[in-house]
């Protein structure tokens, strides 16, 4: 058991950053799910603003792992390709029953995102490990998606906070 | 997952090898620190009535207590599967622990959705051995 948030090697450095990709893979195979799940008398008042939503957080967490994507190939590993995490989330995916499920496991995966880096550039803080990749490169690019994260949260609760 | 969970989980683990109360020698065994660390901490998870501690036997958790452990227990068994099946890590056992102190339960959750767990799950955890017995066996299943 290791005591105390730290991150002490490149290896522990890319599983964790592996695990980023897949919590971003999650998100955009989660988003795709929802709009095809619903069925058509729901989909039909599904209103632009959350297919908007949806389509943006896809893109969105596209974008962050290509960026993960890159930071990784420096430490030279490979990650888990998205149509075979898209086949996990079709194994197990279950539809959320309305709109209202759909915009609270969107927040679900914007906050766990956010908790997840958050707690990551906590750990790479603690750190006097050196790694193969250069350290401000690496929390610059954790910090802008941590920013990014934070104001999904924010974008989502506020269409919660209107469909009230 | 913070410090306090690791220690409600090791003193639930400790409980079990030892049948009773977990002693001060086990956690600190389990744990990878010193005597003194042991007593700290569990002084702390007893002032927030996590913990009860008695003198010369030991500590053992509360209700409350227990179900928290309970919970960093299946955070930790997800995790270890998650390694093991999605990024098909071969030494998962040691890079758990490696991660767990980094991976928060409600990150821990979404990985959840992606992998298949028994529902026997987290109570099949092996104390002894501190590895889930059936991922292990699915493990060497694959090896042969």
């Amino acid at each position: 058991m290791s005591l105390g948030q730290r991150v002490s090697s490149d290896h522990q450095l890319t599983r964790l950053l592996q695990i980023g990709v897949v919590l971003e893979e999650l998100v955009e195979s989660r988003a795709a799910h929802h709009i095809d799940s619903l069925p058509p008398e729901e989909r039909a008042e599904f209103d632009e603003e959350v297919e908007e939503l949806l389509a943006e957080a896809a893109a969105e967490s596209a974008e962050h792992r290509e960026r993960l994507e890159a930071l990784i190939d420096d430490l030279e590993a490979e990650t888990v390709g998205y149509e075979e995490i898209n086949a996990l989330v079709d194994a197990q995916y279950g539809p959320p029953e309305d709109t209202d499920g759909v915009l609270y496991d969107q927040l679900a995966n914007e906050e766990t995102a956010y908790k997840f880096y958050d707690d990551l550039i906590d750990a790479i803080e603690a750190s006097e490990s050196e790694f193969a990749v250069d350290r401000d490169r690496l929390l610059e690019t954790l910090y802008s998606i941590r920013e990014e994260e934070k104001e999904g949260v924010e974008e989502v609760t506020e269409i919660m906070e209107h469909r009230a | 997952m913070n410090t306090a969970d690791q220690y409600l989980k090791a003193i639930y683990l400790a409980q079990r090898i030892e049948d009773g109360p977990a002693s001060t020698g086990t956690l600190a065994d389990l744990l990878e620190v010193s005597p003194a660390s042991v007593n700290e901490m569990i002084g702390k998870l007893e002032e927030r009535e996590l913990v009860d501690h008695e003198k010369y036997k030991g500590a053992s958790l509360t209700d409350e207590g227990l179900e928290r452990a309970h919970n960093a227990l299946q955070t930790y068994c997800i995790i270890e599967r998650f390694l093991a099946n999605v990024l098909e890590v071969d030494e998962f056992r040691d890079e758990a622990r490696a991660l767990e102190s980094v991976i928060d339960d409600t990150v821990a959750e979404r990985l959840d959705t992606i992998i298949d767990r028994p529902d026997q799950c987290p109570d099949c955890f092996d104390a002894e051995q501190d590895c889930c017995e059936l991922l292990e066996l699915e493990a060497g299943g694959h090896a042969d």
